[in-house]
């Protein structure tokens, strides 16, 4: 071959040289590691905060921070691992797989994808940049309730501005997703033949476009009563203060499910792959995740039964609630089904993927019994809270990502990771992932409040426990981060085209080289 | 190897059900009747969910162990089933309808604060509880004990283990009769707070500017310990809620005292500072029983003596000053300005240091003028 020839063989197909292929990429596979490379990084960033936070509860007393420097811990804890670490990697993933999932060449709209990732680290930036700002980083936690919240320093402004910026990546990425799925499918490629992590990202594009211009217009009117007299939150106003607190849920409970339908959607490609199985009722997770996405809309309030809602309003709140572990259920139910009678192997994203499904379900039974609002009464901001939500969250989305990272990364480098270290990582993870939060159901139910820096001496076994636990999660996420690097700079075997035995009966992306080519499906698969 | 994880979740659950004696692992059953009924509730749902994990933990599990492909597990092809998918949707919420009518039971109950036999208003401050006894004109402050909050100073030298009730201690508790009806109402005086005592079964959000109430009938003498649960600020960890529980006679004569002490201060001379209460709805401010009604309390018609004013000053400024500007007087930089050295407090005139501490400076500092009683600005300020 003539050297003009490779020339241009790269010209058209290869990524361009330097940092300026990052800044000006439109290619999906590059928008996908950007994203997922930030969100790394905000991992290792929310996961310190965490960290400060458990070392200040490693024991009674106040030993290193400050209390107001604790809550405003847990407030960009929070707001980072929400906005800067589970969604940019959802969005990573959904910027790699999608179009190799549905056999289209690249994202719909490549140029907003562009913008849409690169908004994105400077509101990162600009949100960290508050801590050092006089009075500190905003510390009325990531629910942001006012009057609280009006009493944030300078950092106050550029919270909000932060929030607004991450809104519309947010919606940008989602837009762009829905665009994608629904007019760039290849031939064949019907909405009920897609791939279920296409499938779970459909939906939960759609409830990021409802919710966000929600959450943007609450902090607005913060902002306004703040700034500008305004009285939208304020009772000597003519305002109400639980307002914002509807607005925000509003917002904040479709929020969570955005963070957990797409870790759905990755369970339910690892399961099969791994059970050597179709997925039991393929159809029937498509309408769970539908319902799922659709009672996410009208069950906000649950998040608030100690406001002095009338009893109609908590009573309904309560039953919407408890409908939630219908769908929830069968999806778990099918994600058995689709093991029992497989022939089930256990590489690491099937670890991840079982791991999943336990503690998530987990921390499913913790959120039904919270759904009972007269029982919720004892249970609300306490740590009993702390650890539902944290079995959701983190053995739950995070499990996935993970899960899904370790399924996907010898394509994407066309390297095998390391198995035996990254069975190390899933066990240390695992393991200490429980001792982290498990004591927190029982601190919660004998009386611990939430948010809090110091607490009597009656929790202080379990907290000690708690903090060993968090410290051991926090270092484990290193062993990971080597996998990864290793992976990307190319060392390690060499995956097959199919990586996983039999992977391409369950998705086109494995049907694909090792690694993904820069361009892929330029000319659309059959699919039947 | 899931069984090892499923075994350590489920009997960590039946573990939280069963020794609740020594370790506080599971709710408390309280001592009203609806902390009794949320804890059976509690309980049910708990069994209920222990039921649904053991099922679907041992199915899991046993399809773990025995569909390996290790143990030449074939994979059998069988997919989608409508009956069994419309069995395991209909059955949970059966389950579901099953929670739920008792849960409303419940929650009917909770929401039925008629036929009281007295009526507590709790007002929720940074960070402090008010009470006032709303038919028998006793008001007080109840804030962390100067103990607790002596030890959860950073770098205060302090064991907690050696303070008693560490951080669940106020100065002067809210004391309820037994066996009474005891309505509360909730209000917030700056931001949102919330009153949880875990005997009484519930907790209520205290609202700026909007009145939330809840009820309870305590059945044992004793003293229950709470906290805010909403986080208020800087010091949410630390403003406790203590409520002792006395017989009916015994709450009498402790109400008798209260008023005792309220009545001398109802006689203290009014200051041109002292405006009517403008837009709260309570007992003339001057007759409220301040937080050192049950202290020792000096001669109240005496005017000051410097002596005097500073001991009382020094209390007053525990009590509501320390949190924030701190016990040296260097505040919290960025946040909590210093007194130390502050050209309004310490150089500037009296009269701007009244006004600071009359009105408050918004949006941080409250106006102290409802909350502290004329002598004790003059204390504190001196």
């Amino acid at each position: 071959m003539s050297v003009s020839a490779i020339h241009d063989d790269h010209h058209d197909h290869g990524p361009a040289k330097g940092l300026m292929r990052w800044v000006t990429t439109t290619n999906h596979k590059d928008i996908g590691t950007l994203y997922m490379v930030t969100s790394l990084i905000m991992f290792m960033v929310g996961g310190a905060m965490a960290l400060v936070i458990r070392a200040e509860l490693f024991e009674p007393g106040m030993q290193f921070v400050d209390p107001m420097f604790f809550n405003s811990m847990t407030t960009l804890h929070a707001l980072i691992m929400v906005f800067g670490a589970v969604m940019p990697a959802f969005a990573g993933l959904a910027n790699w797989m999608i179009p190799m999932m549905i056999g289209s060449p690249d994202m719909a709209l490549p140029r907003l994808n562009n913008w849409s990732f690169w908004l994105l680290p400077f509101a990162a930036l600009m949100l960290m940049s508050t801590l050092f700002m006089e009075g500190g980083a905003a510390a009325a936690g990531w629910t942001l309730y006012p009057p609280l919240v009006l009493q944030t320093g300078a950092a106050f402004p550029f919270t909000i501005f932060t929030i607004h910026i991450l809104g519309v990546s947010s919606i940008l990425a989602a837009i762009n997703i829905i665009v994608t799925i629904l007019n760039m499918r290849a031939p064949g490629m019907t909405l009920m033949k897609m791939p279920l992590f296409v499938w779970t990202w459909l939906i939960t594009a759609f409830l990021l476009i409802a919710i966000m211009p929600v959450f943007a217009g609450a902090v607005t009117m913060l902002l306004t009563d703040k700034f500008f007299g305004t009285s939208f939150f304020n009772a000597a106003g003519g305002g109400d203060p639980v307002l914002y607190q509807h607005l925000f849920w509003f917002f904040g409970h479709p929020e969570v499910y955005v963070l957990i339908l797409p870790s759905f959607g990755i369970v339910s490609q690892i399961i099969p792959t791994f059970s050597r199985k179709r997925l039991f009722g393929y159809s029937s997770m498509v309408y769970a995740t539908a319902s799922i996405g659709f009672l996410s809309f009208i069950v906000w309030a649950h998040h608030q039964y100690t406001v002095g809602m009338p009893i109609e309003g908590e009573l309904y709140f309560t039953y919407a609630t408890m409908l939630i572990a219908v769908p929830t259920g069968v999806k778990v139910f099918n994600w058995i089904s689709t093991m029992w009678r497989g022939a089930i192997t256990f590489e690491s994203p099937m670890l991840w993927a079982i791991a999943f499904v336990v503690l998530f379900t987990l921390g499913g039974f913790t959120g039904l019994m919270m759904s009972i609002s007269p029982a919720d009464l004892q249970y609300h901001d306490t740590y009993f809270i702390v650890a539902h939500f944290h079995y959701v969250l983190v053995s739950g989305a995070v499990f996935a990502i993970i899960g899904g990272v370790y399924y996907w990364l010898p394509k994407w480098t066309g390297r095998m990771y390391d198995e035996r270290l990254a069975q190390l990582h899933f066990w240390l993870t695992t393991l200490s992932v429980n001792l982290c939060f498990f004591p927190q159901h029982f601190l919660g139910l004998a009386g611990m409040p939430r948010r809090i820096p110091d607490y009597a001496l009656q929790f202080a076994e379990f907290n000690a426990w708690s903090s060993v636990g968090a410290f051991i999660f926090g270092f484990s996420q290193l062993i990971f981060c080597y996998i990864v690097i290793r992976c990307m700079r190319r060392q390690g075997e060499h995956a097959s085209d199919e990586v996983w035995e039999g992977a391409g009966e369950h998705g086109l992306e494995f049907t694909l080289p090792s690694p993904a080519p820069y361009h892929t499906w330029e000319t659309p698969p059959n699919v039947h | 190897m899931k069984k090892l994880m499923t075994l350590l979740a489920v009997s960590g659950f039946a573990v939280a059900g069963e020794a609740s004696a020594d370790y506080a692992l599971n709710l408390t059953e309280g001592v009203t009747e609806l902390s009794r009924d949320i804890h059976d509730l509690h309980m049910l749902i708990f069994w209920i969910c222990v039921g649904i994990g053991v099922l679907v933990y041992g199915i899991l599990v046993y399809s773990l162990i025995h569909h390996r492909k290790s143990k030449g597990a074939v994979p059998a092809q069988f997919h989608e089933n409508t009956k069994i998918e419309i069995l395991w949707t209909v059955i949970p919420f059966l389950i579901l309808l099953g929670m739920a009518i008792p849960a409303t039971r419940v929650m009917i109950k909770v929401y039925d604060t008629t036929g009281a036999d007295l009526t507590v208003k709790v007002t929720g401050y940074q960070w402090k509880w008010k009470y006032d006894y709303l038919d028998e004109g006793v008001s007080f402050f109840s804030t962390l004990s100067a103990k607790s909050n002596e030890a959860r100073q950073m770098g205060s030298g302090i064991d907690p283990a050696t303070v008693d009730h560490y951080l669940l201690d106020v100065d002067h508790p809210l004391v309820l009769p037994v066996g009474k009806k005891v309505r509360f109402l909730f209000t917030g005086g700056d931001v949102i707070h919330s009153w949880w005592v875990p005997d009484l079964g519930w907790k209520k959000d205290t609202i700026p500017g909007f009145i939330t109430d809840g009820w309870a009938t305590i059945e044992k003498p004793g003293t229950y310990r709470g906290q805010c649960t909403e986080l208020c600020g800087r010091d949410h960890a630390f403003m406790p809620i203590v409520v002792v529980a006395k017989p009916e006679a015994e709450y009498r004569e402790w109400l008798a005292a209260q008023k005792g002490t309220a009545d001398q201060a109802a006689g203290e001379p009014a200051t041109p500072q002292e405006k009517p209460s403008d837009h709260q709805p309570e007992p003339p401010l001057a007759a409220a029983g301040s937080s050192e009604a049950t202290s020792p309390a000096p001669a109240i018609d005496e005017p000051l003596t410097q002596e005097v004013a500073m001991t009382l000053g020094k209390e007053v400024y525990e009590s509501h000053c320390q949190s924030c500007h701190q016990a040296n007087g260097e505040g919290v930089p960025g946040l909590f300005p210093a007194i130390h050295g502050s050209p309004v407090v310490v150089q500037g005139p009296v009269a701007a240091h009244i006004q600071l501490v009359l009105n408050g400076k918004p949006p941080l500092m409250a106006s102290f003028r409802n909350i502290l009683k004329p002598r004790e600005v003059a204390a504190v300020i001196t």
